[in-house]
């Protein structure tokens, strides 16, 4: 396992690393800009979901956080956006404790719902808040972000930007789940009685993992913010929380590489969509991205009844049992080796 | 016999050769971004079908100098993300010289960046006026829909004319209600008004009537109702419950049939700025716009069998400035926004005089006050 | 005043409780439920001119039979049920209930006449709409009927006691697979109810549902998850409270009232405001 993790990150990180050099068009590059920003949040969203067994439906309202964090105070106050991405961080770590600490106590659907409360609640206040975030107008002119002085002003520079904070995050990601606080978590999504039997300290465990994803959802924010260059209300409301949850659970919950899979399927899946569409009315089926939302619900509900291990999982499983088949032929016929 | 085969040749011939020749001039290829689907997709259809249709027709008149024009139209489902997307793929896969749209506020300015890096021109299809000042930084970005201050000033006109001097404010929460909300606020003193009362609604609100009784308690001799949400016609329903016979004003918001249906007998005598569009019948015979106004409503309608509105009516003036500015300038980008600059158009939102330093085109004359008679849209006398 | 608004949190929290009680699961669908009634309703009245009962009748029904495909379908065949995943399974639903009524019904909000069409009722100073009125009335109508089945009928009592114990249910004979099957179909017909009595002020529209259903939710938690009851007090509570609130401080923030009422109650009583709160933490999803 151990091997096979780190030999699959090296392989994606070259691939994705590789792939400009195929597609060059800044369409495309954005389009995988944006598929960052979301498995960014889905990889921490899956450390809640997969392993510690909690569902959040509010990351969102802390992508929101890290955007406006980042758009507030380099716009009001000129920080330096490395600065105030941090502020939003750190932002994002209170509330995390806030809201955690009590709802993270009680079980199973009372997290759900008080998260997508504290979404619904943040929202409005983005809102409403027009003196700290200009309300529905949004905040223009939100500055370009710069490394080491060099500005990442175009779409190629803030595609291995992105994409090399991603595979930090993943790598992170993936450590942890392989130390000892990941076992721990795994013993709390299998049985939480059993776990804290055993001496896992579950409530502080879960509070942990729950400040952790938001932190990865506050910086997928903030790093929007420096792309967009403007942030509304809009990109933020309850749907995007719910179809952060939908990505982790159709690739599949309990792996990290699910999250992403996930992840970059449903943010690469709208423009696909689009482009199928031409091919559908070719065969005189009028396919409207009208029709996005009920494709998203089927495709989880699908995944949800039948493949509960998500795609990856499902794909994985699949996999083995035929890797293990061949390699039961092959032991057939070469009985000694 | 034989001399009409042989003429039906040669006219084969003909038309066979002037297609080529048609076809071999480079087409003019103009982008459009609107939100055809998703939560703001009555504002995109109707921009998404005018457009179309003005395209078909140009084409078929010959096109722009001989020049094809060649539409790429794109969906932003209302969405920041997929109107980014949209702008990139428009100006780096499809080329296009232009760009017309999006449909809201909030997705022109996050296409400002992208077609400002770019230099390829955009003419938006939405209000905020932020969306084209201040012009030094918005030098690629234009816009057809009329200004929020503009319909304020034509508010605050009439309330001199009819000496009122104390208003209440009820507005809604969104961008519009916001926006609209500022400008009354910061332009009333010229006006010599007095804002007695300031209250708000959300889009989900089902009953305003505490809002109300405020804006009575505060003496205020008449209200303006600022939003483009369905629950502004609650406004004047709770106003005649509560017996309430101030003079209410709508914003332009309110100029969708619809909502004087959802307001019932309540909405008979309110007071509105609103485009020409809506009372197109009512309008003055000898107003510059009144020729344009019937052509596209009449055309519009017999063709998608639903009634035009104002949104269309945006997207007309913009496609129109674009062909006007192609013709000028052929396709060059940069040509085309210099030459924008200097059109003269009489359109659907009003008489548009563009200049370097205004970017909208439009002043307070793209408004008329408009009322509602027996569950329709008239011009007030 | 806020009463309109807390009679139709008041029944989305009575079902919400419904399927609690059979189940344990709350309906991340239930917000739906309430537009789909309400959508139906304009559709037949508007549309095809059916009279007011007639169409309030059909329109409950065809909400009913949504939910009881709803289990059927996604709830009944589950057979490894963890929270996680039933949760995931009925956003699911919502989604894509949503997903439909955006393409069956469009974008726009639709609009419907009241049930009356008489004007407004002076009633000791104030003025009254009649629609509030009805609301008032159907809320009362709905709870009573309610009572009447869990105390006085079999079937109703053969829920509660499903409730109480699932598996000593069972062992007395109780189908306890076709009492959830009734609690989804009878919990979203009156979903359907308060989304037919509330259309014809607020208009209805595809996209109401979450937010409605998260109201209701909070109406739940703060009437004691379960508690039918406290959730007809609580919705009223709520609704009031954002009448006011949107009056009196900021209607800028009238919808996170309810919202903030759940969070604290939620962190603070998990019981509720007529339940104990150790309760809440004895009980195993």
């Amino acid at each position: 396992m151990q091997g096979k993790d780190y030999i699959g990150f090296s392989v994606f990180v070259i691939f994705m690393l590789a792939l400009p050099h195929w597609i060059s068009n800044d369409y495309y590059l954005g389009v995988l800009v944006f598929t960052a920003f979301n498995c960014m949040a889905c990889v921490g969203l899956c450390l809640l979901m997969g392993y510690a067994g909690q569902i959040s439906l509010g990351h969102g309202a802390f992508v929101a956080i890290g955007a406006y964090a980042a758009g507030i105070l380099t716009t009001h106050l000129g920080w330096s956006p490395w600065l105030a991405m941090g502020a939003g961080v750190l932002a994002a770590v209170f509330i995390a404790l806030v809201i955690g600490v009590p709802s993270l106590r009680l079980k199973g659907h009372y997290l759900a719902m008080a998260t997508l409360g504290f979404a619904s609640i943040v929202h409005i206040v983005s809102v409403a808040a027009i003196d700290i975030t200009n309300g529905p107008a949004g905040i223009i002119d939100i500055p370009r972000i710069k490394l080491f002085g060099f500005a990442l002003d175009s779409d190629i520079r803030y595609y291995y930007f992105v994409w090399i904070i991603f595979a930090v995050g993943l790598f992170f990601a993936i450590n942890l789940v392989k130390s000892r606080v990941g076992r721990g978590l795994r013993a709390i999504h299998g049985s939480e009685d059993a776990a804290s039997a055993v001496g896992v300290n579950i409530t502080r465990y879960k509070i942990q993992i729950f400040i952790l994803s938001a932190v990865y959802a506050a910086v997928s924010g903030s790093l929007y913010a420096y792309y967009v260059n403007y942030i509304d209300p809009g990109p933020f409301d309850i749907m995007y929380s719910v179809l952060l949850v939908t990505m982790v659970a159709v690739g599949g919950l309990h792996s990290l590489w699910g999250a992403v899979a996930g992840g970059i399927l449903l943010s690469l899946l709208p423009e696909l969509l689009s482009m199928a569409a031409d091919t559908f009315a070719g065969v005189g089926i009028a396919y409207k991205p009208d029709y996005d939302t009920i494709v998203y619900g089927g495709i989880l509900l699908f995944i949800m009844l039948f493949m509960p291990e998500g795609l990856f999982g499902g794909i994985s499983t699949l996999g083995s049992l035929v890797f293990k088949a061949i390699a039961r032929m092959a032991g057939r016929r070469y009985p000694s080796g | 016999m034989k001399r009409k085969v042989v003429l039906l040749i040669v006219t084969g011939l003909f038309i066979f050769t002037s297609i080529a020749a048609y076809a071999a001039e480079k087409s003019y290829k103009v982008g459009c971004i609107y939100a055809i689907t998703g939560k703001a997709s009555w504002l995109g259809e109707p921009e998404m079908n005018t457009v179309k249709m003005i395209a078909e027709k140009i084409n078929a008149a010959g096109g722009i100098n001989g020049h094809k024009l060649e539409l790429y139209i794109e969906d932003s489902q209302g969405q920041n993300t997929r109107a980014v997307n949209a702008a990139k793929k428009l100006i780096k896969k499809d080329k296009v010289c232009a760009i017309i749209g999006p449909s809201r506020s909030g997705t022109s300015l996050a296409c400002v960046p992208i077609v400002s890096a770019a230099k390829v021109p955009m003419i938006s299809c939405a209000a905020a006026e932020s969306i084209i000042t201040p012009v030094s930084e918005r030098k690629w970005i234009f816009k057809t829909a009329q200004n929020d201050s503009d319909a304020v000033r034509r508010i605050y006109e009439n309330m001199n004319e009819r000496g009122i001097k104390k208003v209440g404010l009820i507005t809604g929460t969104t961008g519009f209600g916001n926006a609209g909300r500022k400008q009354l606020k910061s332009m009333a003193g010229k006006y010599g008004l007095e804002i007695v009362a300031d209250e708000t609604y959300t889009p989900a609100d089902t009953d305003m009537t505490a809002q109300l009784v405020n804006i009575r308690n505060a003496g205020a001799q008449a209200i303006v109702n600022w939003s483009i949400v369905p629950a502004q016609s609650i406004v004047p329903k709770n106003m005649a419950q509560l017996k309430m016979n101030i003079q209410l004003y709508q914003s332009h918001g309110f100029g969708n049939i619809k909502y004087v249906k959802a307001a019932g007998k309540a909405a008979d005598g309110l007071i509105f700025p609103g485009g020409r569009l809506l009372a197109v019948d009512t309008v003055a015979e000898d107003n510059p716009q009144k020729k344009v106004l019937t052509a596209y409503k009449a055309e519009y309608e017999a063709r998608f069998k639903e009634p035009s509105s104002t949104f269309g009516g945006h997207a007309y003036d913009a496609i129109n400035i674009i062909v006007k500015a192609l013709k000028m300038a052929g396709d060059n980008p940069a040509a085309i926004r210099d030459a924008i600059e200097k059109i003269r158009f009489v359109g659907i939102s009003g008489s548009f005089k563009f200049s370097p330093t205004d970017h909208s085109g439009l002043d307070k004359s793209s408004f008329d006050m408009l009322t509602v008679k027996n569950g329709k849209f008239v011009v007030l006398k | 005043m806020g009463i309109q608004r807390g009679s139709i949190y008041a029944l989305v929290a009575i079902g919400f409780n419904m399927i609690y009680n059979s189940t344990g699961i709350i309906n991340f669908a239930q917000g739906e439920f309430v537009v789909l009634g309400g959508l139906m309703m304009v559709t037949l009245t508007m549309n095809l001119s059916l009279s007011m009962p007639f169409a309030f009748l059909l329109s409950v029904l065809f909400v009913t039979i949504v939910g009881f495909l709803m289990e059927r379908l996604t709830i009944n065949p589950v057979r490894e049920p963890t929270v996680l995943r039933l949760i995931i399974i009925t956003i699911a639903v919502s989604i894509l209930l949503k997903g439909l009524a955006m393409c069956i019904w469009g974008k726009g909000s639709l609009y419907m006449r009241q049930f009356t069409q008489t004007g407004p009722i002076e009633f000791f100073g104030a003025t009254i709409m009649p629609q509030t009125l009805w609301i008032i009335g159907i809320l009362a109508a709905v709870v009573s009927a309610y009572i009447l089945f869990f105390n006085f009928t079999l079937t109703g009592k053969c829920m509660r006691a499903c409730s109480i114990n699932r598996d000593s249910a069972r062992l007395c004979g109780i189908n306890d697979r076709l009492m959830v099957m009734l609690s989804f179909a009878l919990s979203a017909g009156i979903g359907a109810v308060a989304g037919i009595i509330i259309t014809p002020i607020i208009q209805m529209d595809y996209g109401r549902g979450a937010l409605l259903g998260l109201k209701g939710f909070g109406a739940a938690v703060l009437g004691g998850l379960g508690n039918s009851g406290g959730a007809v007090v609580a919705g009223l509570l709520i609704g009031i409270l954002e009448a006011m609130s949107g009056g009196y401080i900021s209607s800028h923030y009238m919808d996170a009232i309810a919202l903030i009422v759940m969070l604290f109650v939620l962190f603070v009583r998990p019981g509720g405001i007529f339940g104990k709160s150790e309760e809440i933490r004895l009980k195993e999803f």
